[in-house]
C-alpha cells in the first residue's frame, strides 16, 4: 500500500498542483498546502482505504489548506475578494468523483518551463512540481547541496509570482519555441541520469525514467488540445530516451566501469523500448517535419538495428550526422560525424578531419576531441600517439566513470609499448 | 501588471547608424510611442540625455560624495526607460522585443514592486 500511495502522490502532484494555481497564483502556498494534504492522505488512506479518485481527494484537501493558511496569513486579506468562489465550495465525498478536476498540468508546465527562468530552475521546478522527486533527490541527481537545490526552486517560484510568469498556454506563433524550451529541459534530465555522474546506480534510472514519464505526459497533453505541428519532435525526443535507454543494461560493468557501444552485450539490450522509440521515430518521421531529436532518434536507432557491431550502417549514420550539423553545429556533433565517417572510410580519413580541427580553440580543451583522436590512433595501433592523446583526454575530462575508461585504454596502450 | 522596461545601448552603436538605418529607427520609435500610448498601456516612461550629462551621488558618513559619470562603467548605458502595462510577463516581453533598441543593446524588463 505504501508504494501504491507513492505511485499516487507522484501522478497526482502535478495535476493537483496545476488545478489549484489556476485559482490562486501562489506556488509556495499551494506547495505547502499539496504537501499537507500528502500528509493527511497517508495516515487517513491507511486506516480506510485508497478512494476512488485520489487526485481529487488531494485537491479538495490541499484546497482547505490552502485557504486556511490565506485567512491566517494576514497580508493575503486583500486577496480574499478574489477567493470568495473558493470559501463558498463544500464537498461531499460523492462531489469527489463527480467532480473530476480539470487537467492543467500543460500549462503548468509551460510556466514551469518558461524562458524567463534559468535554465537550471527550469529544470529544478519542473522535477519538483511533477512529482517523482524530493528537493534532496534532485539536488543529488545535479550535484549541487540541498540548500542551494531549495533556494533556487524557492527563487524560482517568487520570480513566477513577482515577475508575472503567465499560468496559460502560449499564444500560436511562440508555441513552438516554447515547446523547445520543455523539450531542453526535459533531455537534460534524461541526460543529467543517463551520464554516470555518480556512484548510485539507482539514482540515475530514477531521473532519466522520471524525463521519460514526463516528456509521454507533454506528448498526451500536446496531443489531446490538438497542437500537432509541435509534437513531431516531441516524439523524436521520446524516442531518442526510449532508444539510448534500451542499452542501460550494458552500458556498466558490475564493477561501475563504462562499457563502449562497440563493445556492450546486446542480448543485454531492452528490446522493448528499443521497439517502442521504433515506431515513435516511424510515426515522427512520416509527419515530415524533420527536427534534432528526430535526427538523433534515427542514429540512435541505426545502432540499435545492428545485432552485431559490425553490422552497424555508418554510411548512413555519417549522412545523418551531416544533416544534424547543419540544424545545430557544435563540436560534439562534428566530432561524432567525424568518427562515423572513420567507420566508414578509415581511420586515417577520420583523423585527416580531425587534424583541420586542431586549432580550434573551442576544441582544445574539450576532452571528447582528445579522446577521439586516440580511440582513432589506437586503431591504427600508433600506440605511442594514442597514449599522448588519452593523456590529454584524462586531463579534461571531469566525469568519473569515463575518466576511469580512459585510464584503462591509457594502461591497455602502455602494455602494447612495453617489450 | 504595471512593467519598467529599461533601455540599454551603447550610444556609439546609436550613433554610427547608417543614414537609412537611422530613419527606420526613428520611425519604428514614433510608431511604437504612438502605439502604447493609443492603448493607454503607457503610463510613463522618458529618453534620456546622453550619459555624458550623468552626475552619480552617494551618501558615506553625512557626506554628499558626486562624482561625474554614471552608476556603473559599461559599453551599455541607460538611455531610457518605458513604464507598461502589461497582462503579464509574457505581453511585457513581447513590448521589449519590439523597441528598436532591442536589435542593438538589451531591454530589461521589470516588474513594478506590488503593494497589498
Amino acid at each position: 500500500m505504501q508504494d501504491d500511495i507513492a505511485e499516487i502522490f507522484k501522478n497526482a502532484s502535478g495535476r493537483v498542483i496545476a488545478s489549484l494555481y489556476a485559482q490562486i497564483q501562489d506556488f509556495e502556498l499551494i506547495e505547502d498546502a499539496v504537501q499537507d494534504a500528502f500528509v493527511i492522505a497517508i495516515t487517513q488512506w491507511q486506516e480506510t482505504s485508497i478512494p476512488e479518485n485520489p487526485s481529487a481527494w488531494i485537491s479538495v484537501v490541499a484546497r482547505r489548506k490552502a485557504l486556511d493558511k490565506i485567512r491566517r496569513n494576514q497580508t493575503y486579506v486583500r486577496k480574499l475578494e478574489k477567493l470568495h468562489d473558493l470559501s463558498v465550495m463544500t464537498y461531499t465525498d460523492d462531489e469527489f468523483s463527480l467532480n473530476p478536476i480539470t487537467d492543467e498540468r500543460l500549462k503548468l508546465m509551460f510556466m514551469c518551463c518558461h524562458p524567463a527562468l534559468a535554465k537550471e530552475a527550469q529544470v529544478a521546478l519542473t522535477l519538483r512540481t511533477f512529482g517523482g522527486l524530493s528537493t534532496e533527490d534532485i539536488a543529488k541527481a545535479f550535484l549541487v547541496p540541498v540548500p542551494t537545490m531549495a533556494q533556487r526552486l524557492v527563487r524560482a517560484k517568487r520570480k513566477i509570482r513577482d515577475a508575472g510568469i503567465p499560468f496559460r498556454i502560449p499564444e500560436p506563433k511562440s508555441i513552438a519555441s516554447r515547446v523547445d524550451a520543455i523539450l531542453a529541459v526535459m533531455y537534460l534530465i534524461y541526460n543529467a541520469g543517463y551520464t554516470a555522474h555518480t556512484g548510485n546506480q539507482l539514482m540515475r534510472q530514477d531521473v532519466s525514467a522520471e524525463a521519460i514519464r514526463l516528456t509521454r505526459l507533454l506528448y498526451n497533453l500536446l496531443h489531446r488540445e490538438k497542437i500537432d505541428f509541435a509534437i513531431p519532435e516531441v516524439m523524436g525526443l521520446l524516442a531518442l530516451m526510449l532508444l539510448n535507454d534500451s542499452r542501460a543494461p550494458a552500458r556498466i560493468d558490475a564493477q561501475g566501469n563504462l562499457i563502449p557501444l562497440e563493445e556492450q552485450n546486446r542480448m543485454l539490450w531492452h528490446q522493448d523500448k528499443i521497439r517502442e522509440g521504433q515506431q515513435l521515430l516511424e510515426q515522427a518521421l512520416q509527419m515530415k517535419q524533420t527536427g534534432v531529436y528526430q535526427l538523433q532518434a534515427i542514429i540512435s536507432a541505426l545502432h540499435a538495428e545492428a545485432t552485431h557491431s559490425e553490422d552497424t550502417d555508418w554510411e548512413q549514420i555519417s549522412v545523418v550526422y551531416s544533416l544534424l550539423e547543419q540544424m545545430m553545429p557544435s563540436p560534439v556533433v562534428q566530432l561524432n560525424r567525424i568518427v562515423a565517417v572513420a567507420m566508414t572510410k578509415g581511420a586515417e580519413q577520420g583523423l585527416a578531419l580531425l587534424d583541420k580541427l586542431e586549432n580550434d580553440s573551442k576544441l582544445a580543451h574539450y576532452y571528447l576531441f582528445h579522446a577521439t583522436c586516440a580511440d582513432l590512433h589506437r586503431r591504427l595501433h600508433n600506440w605511442q600517439r594514442a597514449i599522448t592523446y588519452y593523456q590529454q583526454a584524462i586531463e579534461f575530462c571531469t566525469n568519473d566513470a569515463e575518466r576511469r575508461y580512459l585510464n584503462n585504454r591509457l594502461a591497455e596502450m602502455q602494455t602494447y609499448l612495453s617489450p | 501588471m504595471k512593467y519598467v522596461l529599461l533601455i540599454y545601448v551603447d550610444e556609439a552603436v546609436i550613433k554610427g547608424l547608417s543614414e537609412e538605418d537611422r530613419a527606420a529607427y526613428f520611425q519604428q520609435w514614433g510608431e511604437y510611442e504612438g502605439h502604447v500610448q493609443a492603448t493607454g498601456m503607457k503610463t510613463g516612461g522618458e529618453p534620456l540625455q546622453p550619459i555624458g550629462t550623468a552626475t552619480s551621488v552617494r551618501v558615506r558618513d553625512e557626506e554628499n560624495l558626486i562624482t561625474d559619470g554614471p552608476f556603473a562603467e559599461t559599453k551599455e548605458q541607460l538611455a531610457g526607460f518605458y513604464v507598461l502595462e502589461c497582462e503579464n510577463l509574457d505581453q511585457a516581453l513581447e513590448y521589449a522585443a519590439k523597441m528598436p533598441d532591442a536589435k542593438y543593446g538589451t531591454i530589461e524588463v521589470r516588474p513594478v514592486f506590488q503593494k497589498y
